[in-house]
């Protein structure tokens, strides 16, 4: 159903909802409540924006003000740079208008969280991007139970199952002992938020050195700040000296791979680590030597259980395969709808940090 | 079967031509003799027969997993590989075995002669013991199309290593209408002689295409030159009485051309043609779609016998009196085939393809400019003291092909690839305009580089106007120049033309889609070239 209503200067297009009072809308601008007059990772500019982690596709720049997690700001502070930033506690509860809201774990990336939004006993839940199992670095996903669930669904097919994380650990370092031990470098390519710092703490750095390009460096130094615990990392500068670090492992962001950067270090291995390296045409695709399958989004099991868990009778689908998955949850029992949104989290950077 | 899953897990994990060869020589080296004759026999394109259909095997696997058909189904064009779909989806194996690809190829053949519950059953067992990768394997065997990152040349080349043998005289061997089950693979390898098996071709020797003027390869008095038909590229073969047709896909197409039985009474016993096969007007070659009818048919119908009759232009003799004329200069098979085939009759359905005279390159390029009156896509550029080698070589052979057509076009609706392509939009449809409406007229899939498609594809996804399942219509907005070889008309198309390898050349970002071309000029190119 559509209706338009107006707020403030502008008509802003509501549809997709349930119920006679919604919580959250879905505009043009990105996820909004009129009970609080505020929008949840909203794309365009608007006065207050409720951010659920710093990846570019959630946290954009341009909003008059922003609210996160003490967790989250420092890494968007870094990002978007000088920004009016309030934050709040994960589990706090905040008023804003006539709404309640309150930031939880997400597990996505250190920081992240889903945003509960409780107007007149009805309670909403935006995920923004989340996985279920724990990855030993990120505040681990808590279940919120709610009325309405707003569910990404990156891999929101049954073909995408995610082995534990300790198994890819081993094959990761595995890897690595093996090229340290042939004389060459293995170069990671891992989104510089979150992916990058997960594969350093699933690092064994017995095997050797680990080198990090200045994106996934800069990241390092905000989370350690913080109090994240990294491994020791070498920051790779220009008068860096490849031969001064045999056996070394390197994090870069994908698009320094078979780059000029990336050939200063010689004879080497290349690897990917993402979701998406479930799909050998996808594998073969990217052409790098190894495909290490590894998300920090939910599998199809976990979307499953994180849904389940919220006890929501009403889900909306985003952020992916989201007709084939609405249509599923349909047949599962539950009201599901697809919302159409204009960032997808398809572009390429978002991609590659699946 | 952990030994062929390890060996496709390395070659998959590497873009890098020596590795793959390594680890197959490696394989070659290790593997059961049964086991190496179907990893030969898998990687040169034969497969055992298909047990199940893939439909059954969608069911049967939707079921173990839980969830219905459809979202199988919806999943399957985005993983872009059906055997791999399935082995994603399917629960984790209950239990482990290690028992050889033989044995699962053994397993699979049996199926035939079971009841369908029984080979449900069995095919189910089979997955729950198999790993994913294993699994992935055992589903290509029964969907067919065994490609996985190794060619026939790269095997052939392995298998050279791994047993000492000359890889060309080894290519050869391999060549032929033999199977797993009419062969062994020390009767394979060791044979003494080769033409034991009399249907069996040479391997095809094929030409580059040429990227620099001609001035490049030298003296013109050192070439030859002959059109490059746009036919289908065969071996005919004439020993002991009987006479077998392969193409270059070393597909055996003998009773897909039964004119060619003639040939008994036209030419002497041991003899090996190569040639272009192409539907014959009685001066020239009919329009390609006219042989493209002959190519679907199995058994063919006398009115088509009639009105599509082919014919072989033969451009190299590979065997005379049964004896291999391969290493002899080009000059001396020529003049050897047109020794015997100026003698037959008008009506036989061989013939010398022309050779075409010049002096200077210019001259002959002057020829080129005038290949589409011939039929003929372009040249074929061929050194006259060139022995005949055994595939892509560089050198001795070249295309020299006609600037392609081009028109330029709207992207109207986009559809995700396949495979490597998974994930991308990479088959898009064309329009052209038809007064203020766009007529759809081609797809095309190729020409864009990897970057090209990821831009596309970011396009598209916030372009998206309707779907009708995974055809998605985009806002028009694109133009691309499409590239083609040739045009005809087509009353199955909405637009009343088709194009032959039509592919985006070009990226128009300069041209506003009010300038893309229009049904008339199409209709123009049809009337000029068609």
């Amino acid at each position: 159903m559509i209706t338009q209503h107006p707020t403030g200067d502008m008509t802003v297009l509501t549809y997709l909802c349930f119920m006679p009072n919604c919580v959250l809308t879905f505009t043009d601008r990105g996820i909004y409540c009129p009970a609080g007059d505020f929008y949840v990772d909203p794309w365009r500019p608007v006065d207050r924006a409720l951010i659920t982690h710093g990846h570019a596709d959630h946290a954009r720049p341009g909003h008059r003000r922003y609210l996160c997690t003490d967790a989250c700001a420092p890494v968007m502070q870094h990002r978007l740079g000088n920004i009016s930033v309030e934050t709040v506690k994960f589990g706090e509860t905040r008023r804003l208008g006539d709404a309640s809201v309150s930031f939880h774990p997400a597990g996505h990336l250190p920081g992240s969280a889903q945003i509960r939004v409780e107007v007149a006993g009805e309670v909403w839940v935006a995920s923004g991007d989340y996985k279920v199992v724990p990855d030993g670095i990120s505040e681990p996903f808590e279940p919120v139970r709610c009325h309405s669930f707003i569910t990404e669904c990156t891999f929101g097919l049954p073909v995408f199952k995610w082995d534990d994380q300790s198994d890819v650990a081993r094959d990761l370092n595995a890897w690595w002992g093996k090229n340290a031990r042939e004389g060459k470098a293995s170069i990671l390519g891992a989104y510089s938020l979150g992916k990058a710092q997960r594969l350093l703490s699933m690092l064994d750095p017995e095997i050797g050195p680990i080198l990090t390009h200045g994106a996934v460096e800069n990241t390092n130094d905000v989370l350690r700040q913080q109090g994240y615990h990294l491994p020791d990392t070498i920051h790779v500068t220009p008068d860096l000296k490849a031969k001064d670090h045999p056996g070394a492992l390197v994090i870069a962001p994908p698009s320094a791979l078979g780059s000029q950067w990336g050939r200063r270090f010689g004879p080497s291995s290349t690897a990917f680590a993402s979701g998406w390296m479930r799909l050998r045409g996808v594998r073969r695709r990217r052409a790098a030597d190894r495909g290490f399958v590894i998300s920090d989004h939910a599998d199809w099991d976990g979307l499953m259980q994180a849904i389940r868990e919220t006890n929501a009778e009403n889900i909306y689908a985003t952020h992916g395969y989201t007709d084939i998955f609405a249509r599923w949850l349909n047949s599962q029992g539950y009201n599901a709808e697809v919302v159409p949104t204009e960032f997808g989290g398809e572009d390429d950077e978002a991609a590659d940090a699946a | 079967m952990k030994d062929f899953a390890a060996l496709f897990t390395t070659v998959d994990q590497t873009t890098k031509t020596s590795l793959k060869t390594k680890a197959l020589a490696a394989f070659f080296n290790t593997a059961s003799d049964d086991d190496k004759l179907w990893t030969i026999a898998l990687f040169s394109g034969r497969r055992p027969k298909r047990a199940v259909t893939t439909t059954q095997l969608r069911e049967w696997a939707a079921e173990v997993s839980g969830i219905p058909l459809w979202l199988l189904e919806e999943s399957y064009p985005i993983v872009g590989d059906l055997a791999e779909t399935i082995a994603l989806t399917l629960p984790p194996p209950s239990r482990e075995s290690d028992l050889p690809l033989t044995h699962w190829i053994t397993e699979l053949k049996s199926l035939a002669a079971l009841d369908i519950e029984v080979r449900k059953a069995r095919i189910l067992d089979a997955w729950d013991q198999l790993d994913p990768t294993e699994r992935f394997l055992f589903n290509k065997l029964i969907t067919g199309g065994f490609r996985i990152g190794v060619s026939q040349k790269l095997m052939t080349r392995a298998l050279a290593q791994a047993t000492q043998q000359d890889e060309a005289s080894l290519a050869h061997r391999l060549m032929g209408g033999w199977t797993p089950e009419t062969t062994t693979f020390h009767d394979l390898m060791e044979a003494e002689d080769v033409e034991a098996d009399e249907s069996r071709p040479y391997p095809f020797y094929l030409a580059y295409q040429l990227e620099d003027r001609p001035a490049a390869l030298g003296s013109p008095e050192d070439w030859q030159a002959e059109w490059k038909w746009d036919g289908i590229r065969g071996q005919v073969i004439l020993r002991n009485g009987t006479h077998h047709v392969w193409s270059r896909g070393e597909e055996l197409m003998t009773d897909r051309f039964p004119e060619f039985a003639r040939l008994i009474d036209f030419l002497p016993d041991g003899i090996v043609l190569d040639g272009e096969i192409v539907a014959w007007d009685g001066a020239q070659p009919f329009p390609f779609n006219t042989l493209q009818a002959r190519i679907g048919r199995k058994t063919v119908p006398k009115k088509l016998l009639k009105d599509a009759p082919v014919i072989l232009l033969a451009y190299d003799l590979l065997e005379h009196d049964g004896e291999d004329l391969r290493n002899l200069p080009l000059k001396e098979r020529r003049s050897r085939m047109d020794a015997v085939l100026e003698t037959l009759s008008a009506d036989a359905p061989v013939k010398a393809a022309p050779p075409l005279p010049f002096d200077t390159w210019d001259t002959l390029a002057k020829t080129r400019a005038t290949a589409r009156d011939h039929r003929a896509e372009g040249l074929m550029l061929k050194r006259k003291d060139s022995p005949y080698l055994s595939g892509r070589k560089k050198g001795d052979w070249w295309k020299w092909k006609l600037d392609p057509l081009t028109v330029d076009a709207v992207m109207i609706y986009a559809q995700q690839g396949h495979g490597r392509r998974a994930n991308l939009f990479t088959d898009f449809t064309f329009a052209v305009w038809d007064g203020n409406d766009l007529v759809p007229f081609t797809k095309a899939y190729s020409g864009l580089t990897d970057d090209e498609f990821r831009k596309i594809t970011a396009w598209v996804r916030k372009n998206t106007q309707q779907r009708f399942g995974p055809v998605r219509q985009v806002t028009p907005h694109h133009v691309f120049e499409i590239a083609f070889e040739g045009i005809h008309a087509s009353p199955r198309h909405k637009s009343g033309i088709a194009l032959r390898f039509p592919r985006m050349s070009r990226w128009r970002h300069d041209k506003p889609l009010e300038e893309a071309n229009t049904l008339d000029d199409l209709r123009e190119i049809l009337h000029s070239y068609g």
